[in-house]
């Protein structure tokens, strides 16, 4: 039984501490802005048009799965407050986090895992740099910064795909309506929490990464195992935190 | 034991490590003078690799103590080594080149990270250069490591770790996985390496020829090419690891004249 629990329990122990030192990192020098930068335009930049597709559509499908409900009960005019709500308070977060997951938590993974297995990372501290400052801290901390900025994009993505199906496409309500409707549901409560989620998930996503890539052993089947890993273990921690936190809203 | 002699560069004083309760090295116990050269042989997994890796300070002596440069370093923290790391230089068995930098910027590396004092665009770029010319791979500053083959990668690692001029050098089995040319190649570097700087000189190897190179030749700057050294006045000395123990350490003449016949397979020439 021991034995069963001893990996877990030994993987949490060393997650924790690369946290700890990530977040200790934040405030030692040298700061590695270019670094950071420059994951920022991976991860920024090159998930727009993903997390843009996501937004559009899960907005859209919304508004088409709500139109029956909405029509059965004659509250056709609701639809763009139940887009609004959902997208902002969950699906937007949600959504982006998973993209981001499969996107940048597996290319982390990949990334520090083929630099790990090649002997890089202990060049690298061998010639008098602490992988955690050059490697971790500038993924964690664009992650952050980027995460809340696509959420944002995600969710006003969302509203324009639910005004698409809603308005042009299936003719539920006036345009004017939709929009003024989604305005009046959103409360300083939903905003806080849409972007409470995604700086909780960036953390998280990244330091999940970055984990699994700087624990790699085993050549390239080893960073296939590391990338996998990480890209499950992100998604599922995603799904526990927007309850976690959502829970802790609703309460508020 | 005590501390070590002055002129001792690095000594492991009864170092052990273990993995998940299993022992990989056992009462490791050898020193290196200053401008000596020790050659670590031994069958694969019997942990050559793993005592480079505790003298830079990559992992941790689960017992014992390790000497570097006089000082106690066993307890030190990572900013600690970095002081220390700076006055080693290091290849390691890939090269450990940083793949999405070019070869300018790998040599350059140790420049403009370790711990000392800031030197000028110019000067680094001088010493980048000349560093490279040393290696005579001057002409492949822009190139990734990913356009270069297998010897000219070591080529550029011994380039790294030569480029600072540290006090000792580690070499890890710098011929693996290379034809009998560009081997010697190789050797014959680390020896110009070695006796140009007057470096102290590691090295891991599997191949006797690698040892025997170290050991019988010497780089001359006049003539700018390896001739035999003078019998006698080799300062290179052996050991042979098995299963994370030492079972030889000596001079050429003790390693050719060793019965064992483990420490015979190494030997034989």
């Amino acid at each position: 039984m021991l034995d069963i629990l001893k990996r877990p329990v030994y993987t949490f122990q060393e997650f924790i501490l690369l946290s700890l030192a990530t977040i200790r990192g934040v405030f030692r020098k040298p700061a590695y802005w270019g670094d950071t930068v420059i994951q920022m335009d991976l991860i920024g930049v090159g998930s727009l048009p993903v997390v843009s597709l996501t937004g559009f559509f899960s907005g859209a499908v919304m508004a088409l799965q709500m139109a029956r409900a909405l029509q059965t009960y004659g509250a056709t005019s609701q639809v763009g407050k139940i887009v609004a709500i959902t997208m902002v308070r969950e699906m937007g977060p949600v959504l982006t986090a998973l993209m981001v997951a499969g996107r940048n938590s597996s290319g982390m993974a990949s990334e520090l895992g083929s630099m790990k297995v090649t002997e890089q990372i202990d060049a690298m501290r061998a010639l008098g740099t602490d992988p955690v400052l050059k490697l971790v801290k500038p993924r964690v901390l664009a992650t952050a910064i980027v995460l809340p900025l696509l959420t944002i994009l995600a969710d006003f993505l969302g509203l324009v795909g639910g005004w698409v199906v809603a308005c042009v496409l299936l003719q539920l309500t006036p345009g004017a309506q939709y929009w003024d409707t989604a305005w009046r549901a959103i409360e300083y409560n939903d905003i806080a929490q849409g972007l409470i989620k995604p700086f909780c998930f960036a953390i998280v996503l990244s330091l999940v990464g970055c984990y699994y890539g700087m624990q790699t052993t085993g050549g390239t089947q080893g960073v296939g195992r590391s990338t996998t890993q990480a890209v499950v273990v992100a998604s599922v921690w995603v799904v526990i935190l927007t309850f976690i936190i959502g829970r802790i809203f609703t309460r508020l | 034991m005590g501390s070590p002699a002055s002129d001792t560069v690095l000594a492991f004083e009864d170092v052990c490590l273990s993995f998940g309760g299993e022992c990989v090295l056992d009462g490791i116990t050898f020193s290196v003078a200053r401008g000596e050269t020790l050659v670590i042989q031994g069958a694969a997994a019997s942990g050559k690799t793993l005592i480079l890796k505790l003298s830079l300070g990559l992992i941790r002596p689960t017992r014992g103590r390790i000497f570097l440069f006089g000082e106690d370093v066993t307890g030190y923290s990572d900013p600690q080594w970095n002081d220390i790391r700076a006055r080693i230089g290091v290849l390691f068995q890939e090269g450990g080149l940083f793949d999405s930098l070019t070869v300018e910027e790998n040599v350059a590396y140790p420049l403009l990270n370790q711990k000392r004092e800031p030197l000028g665009e110019e000067e680094v770029r001088r010493r980048v250069q000349e560093s490279l010319d040393f290696v005579e791979l001057g002409h492949t500053l822009d190139k990734l490591p990913s356009e270069l083959s297998g010897g000219m990668r070591r080529r550029v690692g011994i380039a790294r770790a030569i480029v600072t001029q540290p006090e000792l050098l580690l070499y890890d089995s710098p011929t693996a996985g290379l034809d009998p040319i560009t081997a010697t190649t190789i050797m014959a570097l680390i020896v110009k390496g070695r006796d140009v700087h007057h470096a102290t000189t590691v090295m891991v190897t599997h191949r006797h020829q690698d040892g025997e190179i170290l050991e019988r030749y010497r780089y001359d700057p006049a003539l700018g090419r390896l001739v035999p050294a003078e019998p006698g006045a080799t300062r290179t000395r052996y050991m042979v690891l098995r299963e994370g123990r030492i079972v030889f350490l000596g001079t050429p003449a003790e390693f050719d004249a060793c019965k064992d016949p483990y420490v015979a397979k190494f030997a034989s020439r």
